[in-house]
């Protein structure tokens, strides 16, 4: 930063530092890597949805002209996965396949073709069992059981958690509203298909080029399941034909070609189909909800009780954290004084859900909005109004023990309601056209590593050479969302450099320190932090042999315009790449590193490490719709949102990804649904996803994209880089919620479910022709069964973060918590 | 001994790729985009679904946006086919290509080289399409990053720059790049 603060790169709309790249087809995906003598891979996958594998022979496929090598699941037997508590995965299933698509061998051969015809000689023998289709026919159904681990049965996950007595919270309630709905599974759909390519390089260690979010975990799986030191292990992320969540777990492909690679002494790739796209998916959970909600006759809220049933699909995943990210962010939005949250996580025989673009938040944010939209109208609030009553306040610490940072949700709700004409247009539209207003939050990254460690979450290396070369060494992963220009801006921004002068290394395991990932939103906030202290630390070096040289305080020292020198008397100064060389002569080799590692969470309780983050983005939007009341077709002319971005490094990104995430949010809103159905009796009555490919899979195009007005909330968080938040996922959450509670107010009928189609609203408008209650959703929640509550007294009853009857957290102790609490 | 099927290159023809006539042979069955990225080594075409779903393969085959992965390649003899590669002269970038990089409508940049053909295709046929008629053009290639906003803003901010690089060039001699113009 210019010492004048003024700023030349951050906070300037312009070119990203990769767009040259993007736009001249030179961005070097996964699938564009071609090397002499590469062989390439295909995998065989289950036609059934839940069998055992009696017999596997892969003797014919490898005896194939052209066929290298044919690899089974007794090849790769290590179970590994995301979550250290869910390593149930096998890069190639040894003898239990859970979901169509289950990968159970793999062909390599020198041509693709050739490997794809490969896989019809491998004779394969199952023993079909019972397939578990939904969370309901999983808690009825402990047998056959999908994993040999979890709580019971098919049940995955289950948790129970309680902050403070709601019993009581309903008791000084004026009204209590039960609601419950249902969120449609979705997926990611990134145009890019998954793609890797591995070789055993010139010394014989492995390389893997992948288009993963994740490096570093692949990195951990990859050592895992190989069985070889991490250290002779390189990742190499490759840019992401978008992610949004759907690239961020270790993959089996990814694994298979690089045991293959090794085996052969060849490079080898594999690139997906759609459908095994599809197969991959980690998409979003369907999630089945019941909220019921205390409020006064004001629209405060006295107490909050949800509970939620995940559909997990066939494999852990993310799912543990899924299943707390479904209770985690209610009391961030608003303020909730007591709160129960119960989620429970089957195991189906469906591809395995995981994170997507929020992450856990986005089905019960559908449900909450919704409700709020019902009690404001039952207690004739305004529903704007009554956000802006509850709207959580900068530094609370929530019920459930999450910090918060600068808070500017109600200046969200303000401007959206200004710019949408709000109050004319409410309740106002004409029968068929109406408005709906919805509100969210979300992380800036996770407080927690995915593996317990102590360790930074993000580093950044930066070297500086003779001739003013500043390269920047970082674990971030650039899967589009702009992390080479976070990068590039920041460091450009403290050194006076323009973003083109700066050169990025990033998303190498072997090159750059350590960043866990592009997930959460983290990288803004984590990498740009690292960066920011790497590029003030090198700066300082500079500065200090400048100084010197001129004999000036290095205070007045100014870095700007490509120049370093005195602030009060500019003319005398030298050249950056001089001043490179004046610290080179005086203290050699010149290279700065930083570091970023997350603030202790006052979350101490078991479960409470999935929710906290430095500091949370705000986001508040208004949908307008026209619906059609013959057919039930839905139109969306105009989208307004405002973002609370605490500062936008690049407000051409930034708008990038609010637009991006209304997007895909209206994508899930009204038509993006991951849906499945069973094959007649006489084929195998399997359960197959209805439409894994991209013309039935319907997503929006040019043609459905309404205009959207957005506008940036800027008030810097201390906790971001120069007061950066996140951007990526939050303005996503309160789209769906927003074009249902638009439907009501244009037509007067509930869709409490997601997608929002013309069937479900032609559904509703007979039931309330008939007389009945206007609604389309689901009616009743399905008995679980609960484990007991861990009781966390809120901070306002005097808790400490842990649960009462639970035992205090290992290693914690009561004055560190009480720090943690007061600092 | 035989070959693999995908390595019997037995087909050959001639096209001119990106202004340059150009020979390839391959497997007699390969697609345009296979032939593409394969076999020539232009690998700035992208693949979404090899079933023309997604349109990230759309090139331009005598000037008309095609969607490669659709195409055989041997039906390509003798044409002209331009790729994101030939976009750009003189070493600088088309005006489509600038205003897509400044104005942020290239993402994680993977839909990217066939929406550019596909508009510049567009622009060819009508030097100033409203932004109705730039929605129907691009309703083919889907993009999971933008929300097409700033792809409609960047085609719409084209129609300027082109219009302004035609009125100087008709003024004189191309002025040589400069060193922004070749980022």
């Amino acid at each position: 930063m210019s010492d004048r603060g003024e700023m030349r790169v951050i906070g300037v709309a312009r070119r990203r530092v990769d767009a040259r790249a993007k736009v001249t087809g030179q961005t070097r995906f996964a699938d564009d890597i071609f090397l002499p003598r590469m062989a390439y891979c295909k995998l065989l996958r289950s036609p059934h949805p839940h069998a055992r594998i009696r017999k596997i022979d892969t003797s014919r496929a490898a005896a194939h002209p052209g066929v290298y090598l044919a690899l089974s699941g007794k090849d790769l037997p290590i179970e590994y996965g995301i979550l250290p508590v869910s390593q149930d995965e096998q890069a190639l299933c040894v003898d239990h396949v859970r979901h169509v698509g289950d990968p159970v061998a793999a062909v390599i051969a020198r041509e693709e073709l050739t490997a794809f015809e490969a896989l019809d000689l491998i004779d394969v023998e199952y023993e079909l069992l019972m397939t578990i289709a939904d969370p309901e026919e999983a808690l009825a159904m402990p047998v056959p059981r999908i994993h040999e681990y979890g709580e019971e049965g098919n049940v995955h996950k289950r948790v129970s958690l309680e902050f403070g007595d709601v019993e009581q919270g309903f008791g000084e309630a004026d009204e209590v509203f039960e609601d419950t709905f249902f969120y449609q599974g979705n997926t990611h759909l990134p145009i890019e298909q998954h793609a890797s390519v591995a070789i055993k390089d010139p010394g014989g260690k492995l390389t893997i080029w992948s288009s993963t979010q994740t490096p570093h975990y692949l990195h951990r799986a990859l050592a895992k399941v190989l069985q070889m030191p991490a250290g002779h292990i390189r990742v190499i992320a490759t840019p992401n034909g978008g992610g949004f969540g759907g690239k961020s777990d270790p993959f089996n492909h990814e694994i298979v070609v690089a045991r293959a690679a090794l085996m052969l002494d060849r490079p080898v790739k594999i690139c997906l189909t759609r459908e095994e796209v599809f197969y991959c998916h980690r998409g979003r959970h369907p999630v089945l909800m019941k909220f019921k909600t205390g409020v006064k006759k004001d629209g405060t809220i006295t107490g909050m009780h949800l509970q939620t049933l995940i559909d997990g699909g066939a494999y852990g995943s993310y799912g543990v954290a899924s299943t707390f990210y479904t209770g985690a962010l209610q009391t961030v939005t608003y303020h909730v004084p007591r709160y129960k949250f119960q989620g429970c996580r089957t195991f189906t025989n469906k591809p395995p859900c995981g994170p997507k673009r929020g992450h856990g938040t986005v089905q019960p944010r559908f449900g909450q909005e919704v409700q709020l939209d019902k009690i404001a109208e039952k207690l004739s609030i305004d529903p704007a109004e009554l956000r802006l009553r509850i709207a959580e306040s900068s530094n609370a610490v929530t019920a459930n023990f999450f910090r918060l940072s600068v808070v500017n949700l109600s200046e969200c709700i303000r401007r959206v309601v200004k710019n949408s004409d709000w109050k004319e247009k409410f309740r106002k539209l004409p029968e068929g056209r109406g408005v709906g207003l919805a509100c969210s939050a979300y992380l800036t990254g996770a407080g927690l590593p995915i593996y317990w460690n102590k360790m930074p979450h993000s580093g950044v290396h930066i070297k500086f050479d003779r001739g003013g070369g500043v390269a920047v060494f970082c674990g971030a992963t650039e899967i589009g969302q702009g992390s080479d220009d976070v990068l590039a801006g920041i460091v450009a921004e403290v050194l006076g450099l323009e973003t083109f002068d700066i050169r990025l290394y990033t998303g190498d395991t072997d090159l750059g320190p350590v960043d866990l990932g592009s997930y959460s939103s983290r990288v803004t906030i984590m990498a740009g932090n690292a960066a920011l202290q790497a590029a003030e630390r090198g700066r300082e070096i500079i500065a200090e042999a400048a100084a010197e040289k001129f004999g000036v305080p290095k205070e007045r020292l100014q870095f700007a315009d490509k120049r370093v020198f005195d602030s009060a008397a500019p003319e005398k100064g030298v050249t950056f790449a001089e001043a490179v060389c004046l610290a080179e002569a005086r203290f050699g080799t010149i290279g700065a590193i930083g570091s970023y590692t997350p603030p202790k969470s006052p979350a101490l309780y078991k479960g409470g490490g999935v929710g906290p983050s430095p500091t949370y983005s705000y986001t508040a939007a208004v949908v307008e719709v026209v619906v059609n009341p013959v057919t039930g077709w839905i139109t969306v002319p105009k989208i307004w949102i405002a973002h609370d971005i605490g500062r936008s490094l690049n407000p051409t990104l930034v708008r990038g990804q609010v637009e991006g995430s209304v997007y895909m949010g209206l994508g899930e809103a009204l038509m993006e649904e991951q849906e499945f159905r069973r094959l007649p009796k006489k084929l195998s009555n399997a359960l197959v996803h209805k439409f894994p490919s991209m013309l039935e899979y319907k997503s929006p195009t040019s043609l459905d994209m309404p205009e959207v007005m957005t506008e940036l909330i800027e008030e810097p968080d201390p906790r971001g880089p120069f007061g950066a938040k996140e951007v990526g996922q939050g303005p996503l959450l309160p789209i769906m919620p927003a074009v249902a509670n638009a439907v009501y107010d244009a037509v007067g009928v509930r869709i409490d479910e997601v997608p929002i189609t013309p069937e479900k609203i032609m559904k509703a408008l007979a039931e309330k022709k008939a007389g009945r209650e206007p609604r389309f959703g689901p009616s009743h929640f399905p008995n679980v069964n609960w484990p007991e509550a861990l009781r966390v007294p809120p901070p306002w009853e005097g808790g400490d973060g842990n649960a009462v009857n639970d035992v205090p957290r290992a290693g914690k102790h009561r004055a560190e918590k009480e720090k943690v609490l007061s600092s | 001994m035989q070959l693999p099927v995908e390595s019997q290159k037995t087909a050959q023809i001639r096209l001119i790729l990106n202004g340059e006539a150009t020979d390839v042979s391959f497997a007699p069955y390969k697609t345009l985009l296979e032939v593409l990225r394969e076999d020539l080594g232009h690998t700035g075409t992208k693949h979404g679904c090899e079933l023309g779903e997604c349109g990230a393969c759309a090139v331009l085959v005598d000037g008309k946006a095609v969607l490669s992965c659709l195409l055989l390649a041997l039906e390509c003899d003798t044409k002209s086919v331009l790729t994101v590669e030939g976009l750009g002269a003189d070493g600088k970038l088309h005006p489509l290509q600038d205003a897509f990089a400044d104005l942020g409508a290239a993402q994680c940049g993977y839909c990217t080289p066939a929406i550019l053909v596909t508009a510049k295709a567009l622009l060819d046929a009508n030097a100033s399409p409203t932004r109705d008629e730039i929605r129907t053009a691009l309703s083919g290639n889907l993009c999971r990053c933008t929300g097409y906003q700033q792809i409609f803003e960047a085609v719409e901010d084209a129609i300027v720059r082109i219009a302004s690089r035609d009125a100087s060039n008709a003024g004189g001699a191309s002025p040589s790049p400069t060193a922004k113009d070749l980022r």
